[in-house]
């Protein structure tokens, strides 16, 4: 394998990014229609890092992504990315939405769906070129895709439509990713070519920020864990955070006031 | 009133052919103009369509209405000429743009979903437009005023310099289309990602808003308010039945948009009574049905087809494969040479699939019309050359699939049949290259795997006479 060649050139050129910390939140709090959803979160993610974020649903876990890529307003708090705001540092950040939040039935190839990611490189009114493409190309080959190219999106499987959507952010070379639920519901081969390109970015010095379902695979992936139920429960390595108590207290072992008063989550909520 | 339809009806040849050589300049430069308005209407319905912005279009065009009343009335009040057509498409501009920020603001501010906001906008503007249209008619010169033509539309009725800026309005759409492409195509799959990116989507949102707002205002002579809202989604949405290329859809949106007004328009010309806006959705009814059935990506005809012809290929692989592996089977018994066609009995072929007599005689002779199987008595087949290289082929890819069920998805030898049977018709060239790349420590390409599991069911393997019940 050539994991070692991947392991030099990455923690070259990741010399930047190394030193800077690429996300900490402090004392953030996102309200939907004066229900708060997040309250008063704070964390700080550490280089290098894969994070998972596990919570039960209704924990505010696309809150939190959606608020670091002010895609929702903060009602307070402050957030910094590479030690600079998001609008910043947009071209460093990469993001995997959910991949219920699109029509697949729109018109495109998967090459296109990867190409929109290069769009803001591209700039305003330019067309796409052929080198645009060819970068598209080389991303779903990292995801195991390339063959596929030319498919129209409808025609792709979940877990190949998930692929082109790490894909999308892959092009963009960023150096943080977040990525909401791209281990959802898809195949096992899926997973393990997504679980690869994660290793490969950690192995080059970048950080992924995942949320995730499956507490039992989160030991395995994960070497940080966000364990998040509104408030954050638990931050921090995952042998030493992810415990069952931790998990007691983040789905819902005992409710706080706070929780009890918004109790939205409570029907909703998971089995631990 | 029979007197003048025939009249105008024996008239017909004469006037077709004036209308259709466009020979008339008037004609010409309206018809041109309305294709052109048709042509903008596709393209920009496109996204329209895309963005799921439809029905907000149809609310946009009714809302129009009152504003076209009210300037006609304001401006016989202040004293002038009311029948400004400037005047009036500002006017409907306005009332259009209010109606669209009620839609909205429905929506934000209360809970009601979006169709519940749309249709109370549509029908409230509408309402107070057809009203004030009534005190349009009893103003001293308003019956004349002919404003009934921005609801259904008059392109007859056109003057030169309507004409003009329905050529102009289209223009401006379609060149902002192309310079937006991109952005649209963007905002229009993946609105989230798009802000995330930095896209600023509020405002390419409304510039789509806009350009809806202008093909809505300089159309509204030719098509009316009323059925604006087809030509900006029909030509679209029968685009879709043909391809699965935006570019192509948005294209080809306008080719068949400027058809739909083009003949509309001719036929209104050529007879006046018929309202051009109706014409022309009539029209784009017709492409629209045309392309639904015929449509090459999902036209109906098309998907059935293909449903058909993979039952039929489903049909064939199950009997070819039945025979391969009967004769299989039967070389394993006799001890005949490997790879050699064995003649194989009609019965025990039944008895290997839950197949009918009739079924199984009836895919028998399709095989034997393609020179796949040759009969050899009533009740007993041999397969030819061909078939035998056909099915070793279909054999080669149902127990690599079997395989790959076994070895990595973990499956039960005793179930994999079934689950291969269904996915082996599907398989592409490419999964099956993959298939042996994977498979390749155990398996040489190209020659058969033996099967992981029995090949028939323990009750039909017994000697004749204890066959299944």
């Amino acid at each position: 394998m050539n994991a070692s060649g991947i392991e030099i050139k990455g923690s070259e050129a990741a010399g930047k990014s190394a030193r800077e910390v690429p996300l900490s939140v402090y004392d953030l709090t996102v309200a939907y229609q004066r229900k708060p959803v997040l309250w008063d979160v704070g964390f700080e993610i550490p280089p290098g890092s894969l994070v998972g974020v596990v919570g039960p649903n209704g924990a505010g876990k696309s809150t939190l992504l959606k608020a670091v890529l002010e895609l929702l307003p903060k009602a307070s708090g402050r957030i910094r990315l590479f030690g600079g705001s998001y609008a910043e540092n947009r071209q460093r950040v990469g993001y995997v939405p959910q991949r219920e939040s699109v029509d697949w039935d729109f018109p495109v190839d998967a090459l296109d769906v990867v190409t929109m990611g290069l769009y803001r490189q591209i700039g305003w009114f330019r067309p796409v070129q052929r080198r645009h493409r060819d970068l598209a190309m080389a991303a779903l080959e990292r995801v195991g895709i390339a063959d596929l190219a030319h498919r129209q999106i409808s025609q792709l499987s979940g877990g190949q439509q998930q692929r082109t959507f790490l894909a999308r952010a892959l092009v963009q070379g960023a150096d943080l990713y977040l990525m909401d639920e791209p281990f959802a519901a898809v195949d096992a081969a899926t997973e393990r070519a997504m679980l690869a390109v994660l290793r490969e970015m950690k192995a080059s010095g970048k950080t992924a920020i995942v949320i995730h379902h499956d507490l039992q695979t989160v030991p395995q992936y994960f070497d940080y864990v966000l364990l998040l139920n509104m408030r954050v429960v638990a931050f921090g390595p995952t042998s030493e955070v992810f415990t069952s108590e931790n998990l007691q207290k983040t789905y819902g072992g005992r409710l706080t006031l706070l929780e009890e008063a918004t109790h939205a989550m409570r029907e909703q909520g998971r089995q631990p | 009133m029979i007197w003048e339809w025939s009249i105008s009806w024996l008239a017909l040849p004469d006037d077709l052919w004036r209308v259709l050589s466009l020979r008339d300049y008037n004609t010409r430069v309206v018809v041109l103009g309305t294709a052109l308005l048709g042509a903008a209407a596709g393209v920009i319905g496109s996204f329209a369509l895309l963005r799921k912005r439809a029905l907000l279009g149809d609310a946009l065009s009714h809302a129009m209405l009152p504003g076209i009343a009210l300037a006609y009335l304001a401006a016989v009040w202040l004293g002038a000429e009311g029948k400004s057509v400037p005047l009036l498409l500002f006017g409907a501009t306005l009332s259009g743009l209010l109606g669209t920020c009620c839609v909205l603001g429905i929506r934000h501010w209360t809970r009601l979903k979006e169709d519940a906001a749309l249709s109370i906008v549509l029908s409230v503007f509408f309402g107070a437009g057809v009203a004030l249209l009534g005190i349009v008619q009893q103003t001293a010169r308003g019956h004349a005023a002919g404003l009934e033509s921005f609801v259904f539309g008059k392109a007859s009725a056109l003057a030169i310099e309507d004409a003009w800026v329905i050529m102009g309005g289209g223009l401006v759409c379609v060149l902002l289309v192309s310079l937006f492409f991109k952005e649209w195509k963007l905002l229009c799959f993946d609105e989230t990602f798009a802000a995330s990116n930095g896209w600023p989507v509020v405002g390419l949102d409304w510039l789509m808003m806009f350009l809806i707002v202008l093909i809505s205002v300089v159309g509204l002579q030719a098509v009316g308010l009323v059925l604006m809202i087809a030509l900006l989604v029909i030509p679209p949405a029968a685009a879709r039945f043909w391809t699965d290329d935006l570019r192509t859809m948005v294209w080809l949106a306008g080719v068949l948009g400027c058809v739909s007004s083009f003949g509309g328009a001719i036929v209104s010309a050529l007879l006046p009574r018929l309202p051009s806006g109706a014409m022309i959705v009539l029209f784009a009814g017709a492409i629209f049905l045309v392309s639904l059935l015929l449509g090459t990506r999902r036209g109906v005809f098309y998907q059935a087809w293909q449903s058909w012809s993979l039952q039929q290929r489903i049909q064939r692989q199950h009997l070819l494969r039945a025979m391969f592996e009967l004769s299989e089977l039967q070389e394993v018994h006799s001890g005949s040479s490997v790879g050699q066609p064995v003649p194989v009995d009609f019965e025990r072929l039944q008895a290997m699939r839950s197949w009918s007599k009739r079924q199984l005689a009836a895919e028998v002779r399709r095989a034997i019309s393609a020179g796949l199987v040759i009969p050899l008595s009533p009740s007993q087949l041999r397969l030819t050359a061909a078939g035998q290289q056909l099915a070793a082929r279909l054999v080669h890819q149902h127990r690599l699939w079997e395989l790959y069920l076994i070895t990595h998805a973990e499956l039960a030898p005793s179930k994999v049949d079934r689950d291969a049977d269904r996915i082996e018709h599907v398989l592409t060239p490419e999964m099956i290259a993959r298939l042996e790349r994977l498979l390749n420590a155990s398996q040489q390409g190209g020659s058969v795997p033996v099967s992981p599991h029995p090949i028939l069911p323990p009750a039909a393997v017994e000697p004749a006479g204890g066959g299944r019940p």
